[in-house]
């Protein structure tokens, strides 16, 4: 038996470990959307093809640290080749287009994910074995500490980054600006460049974090990349804080939904949460307008 | 304007051309074997999309046994020719992959596909063409017509889930369990699970105490096992595949709740046991014979198909098969006894597989017949627990 | 040029007239006929998209409720079939214009994401909703179609129907955009506030768009109900809600035969490959398919990024796209 306290913050953990994850997806979108002007609707196959090359690379006998450093360059690459290949060569058409690219390039990844590494479920162990922690009658798993310690790490790298380096600085003023930042000499291609790469670095990671608790399979990040971009946007687009906001919010409601209401209706509820606050707030919670 | 309808033209012209070339394909292309004409089998499989679990180990195992059938001669001489399509676990798709086979490819019978739904969409299309159709999916449904009688034209190989619910229940009364908790899939396998489950509970005076489910695409579990925990339930059903089915058994763990796990047929697979890795460990499901196939009595007329079978698949793909594999390879070995009985009639071929008797496949000794177009009992499930993540076979 | 494109027209007409008369096959029928229904629905969608501006990525939903309401009607409340047709695109419309207001009052990707919540929405409730929906194992029983005592069984009989059903939407559609109404909604495409400015009321244009779309998406539903004679929810999901758009984009924005070429295209790509693939690689997989898919569909956004029938210069609306363009303003 567990009394109801207990299960409210079960739910918490549950829902906040998700929602880092959607938070570190959502983010990587809003850079990437602030700079460029579109949404990488690919992201989600980063997460997978992150998560399952460090399976692989585990399996061929890299080091864990090593596998997972490759398998987030691996990914890196992935972005820079995509945004070479499909984005750079059509940044003329509309935004509309581009999405649409961007569509194309995932159906076409996640069929090479199927073929490379079948529909079998893969795992990564646990960063370290230690019994789950007990927390006023809650049980959180050390693994969820790594996936918040990721999402907050993260965050604080990106805003280090983006005051203290000439590059984050060029990003920022592209973010607010992006005509202005091309008049001060500013490369937007340089720029989109680097933010489908640290996309894919960041898509990455997170699938690597996550499969120990989720699995990983070929259609993972399908989901994963969905639900970032509803948080993205719910957090109001324009800027990063406005993502974690937006990730962690819509995992938490997963989680009280599903566990408080028939759990049958956990993403119908999520979706009424989120256009409420649409039509409350029509630019996203901290949106500007 | 001009140029865009032009364009439209040209397009139906180009459309229209492909057709008459298929045409022109289908109508010359020369047998496939040196003496007696090829007999060609259909098969739709969902190998992508959200199925792709399922369909994928059918793939291989059609494929497999299509080969071995060639090498050995085929049927009567005749080599056999499986064109296998992938429906991407889609109805629309499926529909026409049937149609593309019945119409051009001209086969003989159709087999597939991997799920209830998209099978059930085939349904049509096979009746009214009259074409003998072989489903690997579970749902009663896909044999059983509006008014409650069998299909005519469709068969099936996969245990009926009232199977696997009644097999539960029994297992339950049997421990003296009369609470529990049901978790199932949001999708036609666990939803067809949780109806066949609450008929197999009422009539075994099971009380289900809390219904809960969860996505195919879910990551987390634990809001819904938060509430199993809190609540009065003995034992947890859980109905579902990997990966949603390991990951609600981690989290079932990690949760530490106190009671019996329940899994059903949806988790045979060695992968299943890999991926939770210890947490599946305790875990009680009905299954079919495969994963236990050595353990089984020398008098299990299954057990030397079984073993053929697993030792096969193993040599060529390197796993073991799950038992979605095992309805492709009883699909396939049923479409073919039929055909060999009947020859290269379709309608000959239908009635020859009602009155396929006492084979042993991989899911089960088939008993069909005109009232049973599926023909498994409670007995081709047997009862196994993982311990130190093996399988165990429990004596009934 | 009146006369030469009504020629034209005269032709295709005639082609399409005489396709089931040619092709026996009920597979080749088939593609067609999907390609109708889902041509049906990119009508919708591409005049709500290319002409009104808006980006709706939960069309399936429509597409569904339509499916579900003549389903039901017809199994659970023993309704003639036709009557279901005509009937059930009604509940699409109606639940398109309650939502309607409200949600597109949202502009650009708040709109996207609105319309994408909505579609997860009404799947859920098929989902849930099982004594009505028969929940995720789908609901069967839905009986043919049948016109008096024609019954339509064979697919070339079927085809009739859904392509008339297109001819129809292809005719209402050039005669509304030909109409003043359809340079107001270029307008509102080009810039919504320019021509709020000259007091045009986008809002009530906009949720016509929006519940003419959804009718139509409604129709193609019912259709598709009494074809398949078997439904789930899983054909009006989200994936399916994307395609309905990448038919209109791909087809060419703000064009009357775009959405027809974009919706025949990805039926014809996928069909095509399952058929070339093995072809050209022997042992190749479904999984080929799919990237090859992916690829072509990219291949062609990159050489034609207005999409195959999009007019190639001139056309404000076309040179300046509105749509989903934010930070600058």
């Amino acid at each position: 038996m567990l009394g109801s306290e207990s299960q409210y913050v079960q739910y918490l953990f549950s829902g906040l470990t998700l929602g880092s994850i959607y938070a570190l997806i959502a983010l990587a979108l809003v850079v990437t959307f602030n700079i460029t002007g579109i949404f990488n609707l690919a992201i989600g196959e980063f997460v997978t093809i992150g998560a399952l090359a460090a399976v692989t690379l585990r399996d061929v006998g890299c080091p864990n640290v090593l596998a997972y450093i490759l398998a987030v360059i691996v990914a890196g690459l992935v972005g820079t080749l995509m945004e070479r290949a499909t984005i750079n060569p059509a940044r003329k058409a509309s935004v509309l287009t581009l999405i649409i690219i961007t569509i194309g390039v995932s159906i076409a990844l996640r069929g090479a994910a199927l073929l490379i590494w079948g529909t079998h479920p893969h795992t990564l162990p646990a960063f370290v074995h230690a019994a789950p922690l007990n927390f006023l009658g809650a049980v959180l798993i050390p693994q969820s500490l790594f996936v918040l310690g990721l999402a907050v790490v993260a965050v604080g790298l990106l805003f280090t980054f983006f005051d203290f380096t000439f590059t984050g600085k060029a990003v920022r003023a592209a973010m607010m600006n992006r005509t202005a930042a091309q008049l001060v000499g500013i490369n937007p291609a340089r720029l989109s460049l680097f933010a489908f790469t640290f996309s894919g670095v960041i898509a990455a990671l997170s699938g690597i974090f996550i499969t120990p608790i989720t699995t990983a399979t070929y259609d993972m990040g399908f989901m994963l990349g969905l639900k970032g971009f509803v948080a993205a946007i719910l957090g109001g687009v324009t800027n990063a804080t406005g993502a974690i906001i937006g990730g962690v919010l819509l995992g938490v409601i997963e989680a009280f939904a599903a566990g408080t209401l028939p759990s049958g209706l956990k993403d119908a509820i999520a979706m009424i949460v989120m256009i409420v606050v649409l039509l409350t707030r029509p630019t996203g919670i901290l949106g500007e307008r | 304007m001009l140029k865009r309808s032009l364009l439209v033209l040209l397009c139906l012209m180009l459309i229209l051309a492909i057709v008459g070339c298929g045409k022109a394909k289908t109508t010359s292309e020369p047998p496939a074997g040196e003496t007696k004409e090829a007999y060609k089998i259909g098969a739709v499989v969902d190998i992508s999309g959200s199925a792709a679990s399922l369909g994928e180990p059918e793939r291989n195992t059609l494929q497999m046994l299509v080969d071995e059938l060639n090498a050995e001669g085929g049927i009567d001489g005749h080599p056999v020719k499986l064109i296998i399509l992938d429906n991407k676990s889609n109805e629309t798709e499926a529909v026409l992959a049937a149609k593309r086979l019945i119409d051009q490819d001209k086969v003989l019978a159709v087999i597939g596909c991997s799920q209830s739904s998209t099978s059930l969409a085939m349904v049509d299309t096979v009746t009214k063409s009259q074409v003998p159709m072989v489903s690997m999916a579970a749902s009663a449904k896909i044999v059983t017509t509006p008014e409650g009688k069998q299909q005519p034209w469709v068969f099936k190989t996969a245990q009926s889930d009232i199977v696997v619910a009644n097999k539960i229940a029994k297992y339950l009364v049997g421990q003296g369990i009369k609470d529990v908790a049901f978790l199932s899939m949001n999708n036609a396998f666990g939803d067809s699970g949780l109806k066949n489950f609450e008929e197999a509970a009422a009539a075994n005076g099971v009380n289900i105490l809390l219904k809960e489910k969860f996505e195919a695409t879910d990551n987390d579990m634990t809001a819904q096992l938060t509430k199993v925990k809190a609540s009065k339930a003995k034992a947890t059903v859980v109905w579902a595949i990997p990966p949603s089915a390991s990951i609600v058994t981690k989290n079932f763990r990690s949760l530490n709740i106190n009671m019996p796990l329940i899994h059903t047929h949806g988790i045979g697979n060695q992968k299943f046991i890999d991926i939770a890795e210890g947490a599946a460990d305790g875990v009680i499901a009905p299954m079919g014979k495969l994963v236990v196939a050595e353990q089984l009595p020398e008098s299990d007329t299954q057990k030397p198909v079984l073993l053929s079978y697993i030792n096969d698949y193993q040599e060529k793909y390197g796993s073991r098969p799950s038992t979605f594999g095992g309805h492709g390879y009883d699909a396939f070995e049923l479409t073919v006894k039929a055909i060999e009985q009947a020859g290269p009639d379709r309608a000959k071929i239908r009635d020859a597989l009602e009155q396929i008797t006492g084979f042993p496949g991989v899911s089960g000794v088939f008993n069909l017949s005109a009232e049973d177009h599926n023909g498994l009992g409670e007995d081709s499930m047997v009862f196994v627990e993982i311990k130190d993540g093996k399988w165990h076979l429990l004596a009934n | 040029m009146g006369s030469k494109k009504n020629l034209l027209l005269i032709v295709i007409a005639i082609v399409v007239f005489c396709l089931p008369l040619i092709i026996e096959s009920s597979y080749y029928m088939s593609i067609f006929i999907v390609i109708g229904l889902y041509a049906i629905v990119a009508e919708g969608l591409g005049l709500l998209m290319g002409y009104a501006g808006q980006v709706s990525f939960g069309q399936a939903a429509f597409y569904g409720l339509g499916a579900y309401a003549a389903a039901i009607l017809a199994t659970r409340c023993q309704w003639p079939p036709l009557l279901c047709v005509c009937i059930a695109p009604l509940l699409p419309s109606m639940v398109a214009f309650i939502i309607g207001r409200p949600i597109l009052r949202l502009r650009e990707h708040y709109l996207v994401l609105a319309t994408l919540g909505f579609g997860i929405f009404v799947y859920v409730l098929f989902k849930d909703l099982g004594t009505l929906t028969g929940g995720p194992s789908g609901l069967t029983g839905i009986p043919y179609l049948n016109i008096g005592s024609l019954t339509l069984v064979t697919d070339q009989q079927y085809f009739y129907l859904v392509w008339g059903a297109l001819g129809l939407t292809l005719f209402g559609m050039a005669n509304l955009t030909r109409s003043p109404i359809g340079r107001v909604f270029k307008a509102i495409h080009t810039s919504e506030r320019a021509a709020e400015a000259v007091g045009i009321d986008t809002a009530s244009l906009k949720l016509q768009a929006f519940v003419l779309s959804a009718f139509l998406a409604g129709l193609a539903g019912a259709l598709y109900a009494f074809w398949v004679t078997f439904i789930s929810p899983s054909p009006f999901g989200f994936t399916s809600s994307v395609e309905f758009a990448l038919m209109v984009v791909v087809g060419g924005l703000g064009t009357l035969w775009g959405p027809v070429l974009g919706a025949a295209l990805i039926v014809g790509l996928t069909e095509f490959l399952r058929w070339a693939v093995p072809v050209a690689l022997p042992n190749a997989g479904g999984e080929f398919e799919i990237i090859f898919f992916g690829i072509i569909f990219v291949l062609i956004m990159l050489f034609r990024p207005k999409g195959l029938l999009a007019i190639e210069k001139s056309s404000v609306a076309m040179s300046h796209p509105t749509t989903l363009r934010s930070t600058d303003a």
